[in-house]
């Protein structure tokens, strides 16, 4: 757990980048922190591993303050993942995954074997451990960032908008990966970002920080969503608020019927009763259909270009299990809308 | 070790022929080295194949000692201030290819395409986009080139020229220190002053990169 | 001019030009062994220099402008002015010629620092690195490609001032010019400038040769 108190944080030239932090982010969840450029986000981070020292205030890492320890050893006990990955150009990517370990004075052998098990961990070949850092893609080369941090198995997890500087399938990719990792590890990790819809994705607590370095709201994805504490967190999370909430919930508790028979549309099954496509007398559209686990989101979106206002609901295996209309997932919405707010 | 500065009163003359002199040397390959490498540089910039031939060529051009270079020449022009200009240039050519050069890489690709998609032919591009953004690198080059060539001409002087390097013989040769002071103190304050009016020159002819008042 | 070539040609290859203490063998090596050591003295001097500057950031000015400063010294007045000033001995001549390497390592090495990807220097500190290591196992071999750059040309600078050395007594290749020279013999002062000129080329380019197939793994 890391605990911020009071920690204020003013640069020579007299701006002030952090102010009046007082923030808990639980241990083994995700905490991330977003807002627009300036607002001091990546400078909190950085004051956890003492990149940046405070100007006042204390900063506590799993109960001890971090100014109390070396800054090089705390170092080497907490994952440091930047949006350039900074990998070492004149390393091949196994070593620059052994970094810490080496520093930790473990033996070269180990230091490696280490690696070559953290570069299937975070899904890239083993052939890739001989590589250059430059003969990788920018995914690739983000994997191998997230490998070394966790080399030495630290508890806590830094990342400064890692998925930044790649393209949205490849970042898309990569938050999947974070969550798989996170689901199987269970790190601490504090993750700065200004794209509000990858905090929604990843975080269990979201706090949302104004320029000048003061947190206005630290909250879950679902309470921030649907009860943001003033104006400006309503701007940040956009205009599509009430949407972005509904990516949160899932379809299981939306009531399926049998699929229509003898409509205008059809639904036609393959022979093992997967759905293939909508037919009507003359067309074929095609269908996307909806696991229990996919979002209401997902299911208003494929709800509305729907031919026959209904979507298609499967098992695991891709069986159909039933349909559900527009009006009901519409009503689930809302009713998910009003639970949230009071919930919260 | 003192200086006699009777010696220098009293030679205020021979001081100044020999500074003229040794200045006019310099510009001169200066003056030569813009005018061949302008042209070089162009040819090395765009025509791919000719690029690796033309820089390297230079490089080693540029490895050979000085004095080498001028005594190299003697067969060829004699002991003449020629010689001293030609073997100046040879190395002024060489500073200058390489920096014209790497000042028409730097003009970005999306400005010519502009220039390209309104119609403009490439000797004007040339003349009116690209050598105007390649300025700053090839001033540099010509700063570079300058100050090399004043202080490269007092090597000329064992091949009879050599400017301000006379000096440096004719004291060494006397056991006098007095004219090799007074010769390495102007030769350095000429290649401050030449610096000094190329930078007011690249001032002047990039109002662009100017800092706003 | 055929003739003159002949003769240099005869003089370069004939066995006698090539023995005994005024031979080319021996004039060679006294001018390898002056600008090795003059080198690797001026190394000695340049590299922390250059690496302190670069690392701490301090003094920048110094290794930015050196190079330029460096470059407007007359090598020929600097030379006799040393030699004069020194009693006519040979010390303050080898001071000259260290000195006159010197800057060309300095700045080429704090180039070769600055230009390190500040992220990776980031990363590095990120990592739990000290500052040392990563001077070390960071900055440093990264900076290595400029470092050996600035090497090779402080190199060639001493070969260029080890000959007009010979001037003021040296030994070395730049004696056959400069005995060339006084005894009227063009075939001898062309034959030293051809000897000089190419140690120079050669050196420069099995360095330059030897740093490409040393950093054939990095990218530009």
């Amino acid at each position: 757990m890391i605990q911020f108190d009071a920690v204020h944080k003013r640069f020579p030239n007299g701006t002030t980048a952090v102010h009046d932090l007082s923030l808990e982010m639980p241990e083994g969840g995700v905490t991330v922190l977003v807002g627009s450029s300036g607002c001091g986000k990546t400078t909190t981070l950085r004051m956890i591993n003492r990149m940046v020292e405070p100007t006042s205030g204390t900063i506590k890492v799993g109960g001890q303050d971090v100014t109390r320890q070396d800054a090089a050893e705390l170092r080497r006990s907490i994952g440091y993942v930047i949006q350039q990955s900074g990998l070492f150009p004149h390393r091949t990517v196994l070593d620059n995954i052994a970094t810490v370990p080496l520093l930790l004075g473990h033996g070269r052998r180990k230091a490696r074997a280490r690696a070559a098990e953290l570069l299937e961990t975070v899904g890239l070949a083993a052939d890739a451990g001989k590589r250059y850092p430059h003969q990788l893609s920018g995914g690739q080369q983000q994997r191998v960032g997230v490998a070394r941090a966790l080399a030495a198995d630290p508890p806590v997890l830094l990342m400064d908008e890692p998925f930044g500087a790649v393209d949205p399938v490849v970042r898309t990719q990569l938050q999947d990966e974070l969550l798989r990792l996170q689901k199987e590890l269970a790190k601490t990790i504090v993750f700065v970002t200004h794209d509000i819809d990858e905090a929604v994705r990843l975080g269990d607590r979201i706090a949302v920080f104004r320029t000048g370095g003061h947190l206005v709201q630290c909250a879950s994805p679902t309470e921030l969503l649907a009860r943001p504490a003033d104006d400006f967190v309503a701007d940040f999370l956009g205009a599509e608020r009430g949407l972005k909430l509904l990516s949160l919930t899932t379809l299981a508790d939306v009531p399926q019927g049998p699929a229509p028979e003898g409509g205008t549309w059809s639904l036609v099954l393959d022979a093992a009763n997967r759905p293939v496509h909508w037919a009507s007398k003359d067309t074929e559209i095609p269908v996307r259909p909806l696991t229990d686990n996919d979002s209401l989101l997902s299911a208003l979106n494929e709800s509305i270009a729907s031919p026959a206002g209904l979507i298609a609901r499967v098992d695991a295996a891709g069986v159909l299990t039933g349909v559900s209309s527009r009006d009901d997932i519409h009503t689930h919405a809302g009713q998910a809308h009003t639970e949230a707010r009071v919930a919260a | 070790m003192s200086v006699d500065w009777s010696w220098i009163g009293d030679h205020t003359d021979e001081l100044t022929t020999l500074t003229l002199s040794h200045l006019q040397a310099a510009l001169s390959a200066v003056f030569f080295g813009v005018l061949i490498s302008l042209p070089l540089a162009v040819i090395a910039h765009r025509v791919r194949p000719l690029r690796g031939f033309l820089l390297g060529v230079s490089n080693i051009l540029f490895t050979i000692p000085s004095i080498a270079i001028f005594v190299l020449l003697l067969p060829v022009s004699g002991l003449t201030r020629t010689t001293t200009v030609i073997g100046l240039t040879v190395y002024t050519l060489v500073v200058l290819l390489r920096n014209t050069v790497e000042g028409l890489d730097s003009v970005p690709a999306k400005t010519k395409e502009a220039a390209k998609a309104m119609g403009t032919r490439p000797l004007r591009t040339l003349l009116t986009v690209e050598f105007p953004l390649a300025l700053p690198v090839i001033m540099a080059g010509v700063r570079i080139a300058t100050v090399m060539s004043i202080s490269l001409v007092s090597v000329a002087t064992y091949i009879g020229d050599g400017g301000l390097g006379q000096l440096f013989t004719d004291g060494f040769q006397r056991d006098f220190p007095t004219p090799v002071i007074a010769g390495v103190v102007l030769t350095i304050l000429l290649a401050v002053v030449a610096d000094a009016a190329l930078v007011a020159l690249q001032y002047v002819l990039t109002p662009w990169k100017r800092r706003r008042a | 001019m055929y003739e003159l070539i002949k003769n240099l040609g005869d003089w370069l290859t004939s066995g006698s030009s090539w023995s005994g203490t005024d031979g080319i063998a021996h004039r060679l090596a006294e001018h390898l062994q002056y600008s090795l050591l003059a080198t690797l003295v001026a190394a000695a001097i340049g590299l922390p220099l250059g690496l302190l500057i670069g690392h701490t950031g301090k003094g920048a000015f110094v290794a930015i402008n050196l190079a330029s400063f460096g470059r407007a010294l007359p090598t020929v007045g600097l030379v006799v002015l040393v030699f004069l000033a020194g009693g006519l001995s040979m010390l303050p001549v080898y001071v000259a010629l260290v000195a006159l390497a010197v800057p060309a390592i300095v700045t080429n090495t704090y180039a070769g620092m600055t230009a390190v990807d500040p992220d990776v220097r980031d990363a590095a500190r990120g990592q739990g690195m000290r500052g040392h290591q990563v001077l070390l196992q960071v900055e440093l071999p990264l900076a290595l490609p400029l470092i050996m750059t600035g090497l090779r040309l402080a190199l060639i600078q001493v070969v260029a001032t080890a000959t007009i050395a010979a001037y003021v007594s040296f030994g070395g290749l730049g004696r056959y010019v400069f005995d060339g020279l006084a005894q009227r013999d063009l075939v001898q002062v062309l034959g030293g400038a051809v000897l000089v000129a190419a140690i120079a080329v050669a050196l420069d380019l099995a360095l330059s040769g030897l740093q490409r197939f040393l950093f054939r793994h990095r990218t530009a």
